[in-house]
């Protein structure tokens, strides 16, 4: 049942975006989420959903995934619109009691409600179409200026790295421990909450055993093959920009000055 | 009497979904009380699974268990209670120790189950004395003992449910050679005494063709062979042919007689081989 739980929503693909080399999504990811957030009329917000709609259909990963992502904030959307509906300023357009509903209070709604989608939607974009090691991968290269402030960049991502490969084997043995220990009479489904945590200890202490178990061993693994941190250790895979990662870059460039231009040029509507 | 009968069991995973797989296919076979049942097949043939449907850890997707002639998801509620019958020890059992000592960690299985204290102790000590482990190793903690204590303490703990049917999946696997027959004839005296079904799945044919009464040989989730560990290793052919090999020295005689030895089939032990070899020798006048 551990099994269910999607963590690391990767699905591997061929699509455009797939692609892309990860640190490149990554900046590019950021600059879209500034870009949402500096709209101010409908002509600039028209611009920025089309592009994230572009983005996605070239992500080769089925819409029925994006919608799965939005249903889990949909009850988010629906508070903040709600919410800023009564928040507006101007002319009343609906008064009752204390509260009043105003044109530009509408248009808050409007706003937040596709930025928040749009937000969603490109987000999703980049762990659906990234594995988990090209993404820590790509952290490690963005954040190697840090060094200079003596951050571990590489050890947190090796970190990283590790705790995300370790995830499905610890779901794995949460499984068996259960079976297991379900065979021996473990009634870990009724009873109240204290009864329930209590239930838990003859799973967690054997998955815990086994959780230090595999990181000695592992310690002792990367020490054989004479593993001693990030200094002068060569990657096998480089990552490497290509035309495609150009071409995307000079995709979002233009995303960005149509923003400004937009902004610029039509009166803003909030 | 069967005490276990299994009735066009199969167990498919992941139904729709792309990764649909069927694990078990309509597997059907009655056991009687106090038989001992090897069970063997290739990685991936459907053994641990089949062995999980028998306490219902797994609900087959058809077909039925039953266990003294009742379905045992006749109560899906109850489904526990059938966990203390059909005792099941799996794979690395070592794995699954939590308690502080030895003692309580053997008593958990029991104390679930719902004996009184003074029972438990008496179960959780003759469930030690089946497995060999010393009274002084029960105040121990589980963790500090070595690793064949660690599956003797284990293996204990299914015991002192009192099971009437024993699965064990691949008890041996990981132990020295002296560990594995040591524990084997451990399981084989407990047995003996206790007079209860005995399940095992193992890699090892030479432990599975010593112990068996019948085998069952799983491939692709299917039931393809099932009888006595003679008649089933007098078939190389059909036996290798699913990935699986007879015994070394059922192999070694088999060649013998092929190149004109005069020997008889299903020799399954070198205890066995060495009686018939001898035998022909006297015949023959060379001894």
């Amino acid at each position: 049942m551990t099994r269910d739980i999607a963590l690391g929503q990767f699905i591997p693909g061929k699509g455009v975006i797939h692609k892309m080399d990860a640190r490149v999504k990554i900046l590019l990811l950021i600059a879209f989420i500034v870009l949402i957030f500096c709209t101010f009329n409908f002509i600039s917000l028209g611009l920025i959903t089309a592009s994230v709609v572009a983005v996605i259909l070239l992500s080769d990963i089925p819409f029925k995934m994006y919608l799965k992502s939005l249903k889990v904030i949909i009850l988010i959307i629906v508070i903040t619109s709600l919410l800023n509906i009564f928040y507006g300023s101007g002319e009343p357009l609906v008064q009752f009691w204390i509260f009043k509903i105003t044109l530009s209070g509408i248009y808050r709604a409007v706003f937040v409600t596709v930025r928040i989608v749009c937000l969603i939607l490109i987000s999703s974009c980049l762990t659906f179409t990234t594995s988990p090691t090209d993404l820590t991968d790509a952290i490690e290269r963005l954040m190697k200026p840090l060094k200079i402030f003596h951050i571990k960049v590489h050890e947190i991502a090796m970190m990283m790295t590790i705790a995300l490969r370790f995830v499905p084997t610890l779901l794995e043995e949460t499984d068996k421990i259960m079976a297991a220990q379900k065979a021996r009479g473990a009634d870990m489904e009724s009873g109240g909450m204290i009864k329930k945590i209590k239930a838990m200890t003859p799973v967690l202490i054997p998955l815990f055993v086994s959780a230090f178990r595999r990181a000695y061993d592992l310690a002792v693994a990367m020490e054989c093959r004479c593993y001693q941190g990030g200094d002068g250790r060569t990657r096998m895979k480089i990552l490497k920009m290509k035309k495609l990662d150009w071409f995307c870059v000079a995709f979002t460039a233009l995303v960005l000055i149509g923003v400004i231009l937009c902004n610029i040029f039509f009166p803003a509507a909030i | 009497m069967s005490i276990i009968e299994v009735k066009n069991l199969s167990f498919v995973y992941g139904i729709d979904t792309p990764f649909e797989k069927k694990a078990v296919e309509d597997v059907s076979l009655s056991v009687d009380e106090g038989e001992v049942i090897g069970l063997i097949g290739h990685t991936g043939s459907g053994k641990s699974t089949f062995v999980q449907m028998l306490n219902g850890l797994i609900k087959p997707t058809s077909g039925q268990v039953l266990l003294a002639g009742r379905d045992i998801w006749e109560k899906p509620k109850e489904i526990r209670n059938i966990r203390f019958k059909v005792g099941m020890v799996f794979q690395y059992p070592e794995y699954q120790l939590f308690d502080d000592t030895v003692y309580k960690d053997i008593s958990f299985g029991p104390r679930n189950k719902g004996y009184s204290e003074k029972e438990i102790d008496e179960k959780v000590r003759n469930a030690a004395r089946f497995v060999g482990l010393s009274e002084r190793l029960l105040k121990e903690s589980p963790f500090d003992l070595s690793g064949g204590e660690k599956r003797r303490a284990a293996i204990a703990g299914i015991i002192a449910m009192d099971p009437d049917v024993l699965v064990l999946d691949e008890p041996t696997a990981g132990l020295d050679p002296k560990g594995k027959n040591l524990l084997l004839a451990q399981i084989m005296q407990y047995h003996k005494q206790r007079k209860n079904t005995i399940f095992i799945v193992s890699h090892s044919m030479e432990d599975i063709s010593r112990i068996a009464d019948r085998v069952m040989v799983m491939n692709k989730g299917r039931l393809e062979m099932l009888d006595t560990p003679r008649n089933i290793f007098a078939q190389v052919e059909k036996i290798e042919s699913m990935g699986l090999r007879v015994p070394q020295i059922t192999k070694i005689m088999m060649t013998l007689k092929e190149r004109g030895v005069n020997l008889p089939d299903g020799i399954l032990t070198v205890e066995q081989a060495f009686f018939e070899v001898v035998n022909l020798l006297k015949k023959e006048g060379k001894i």
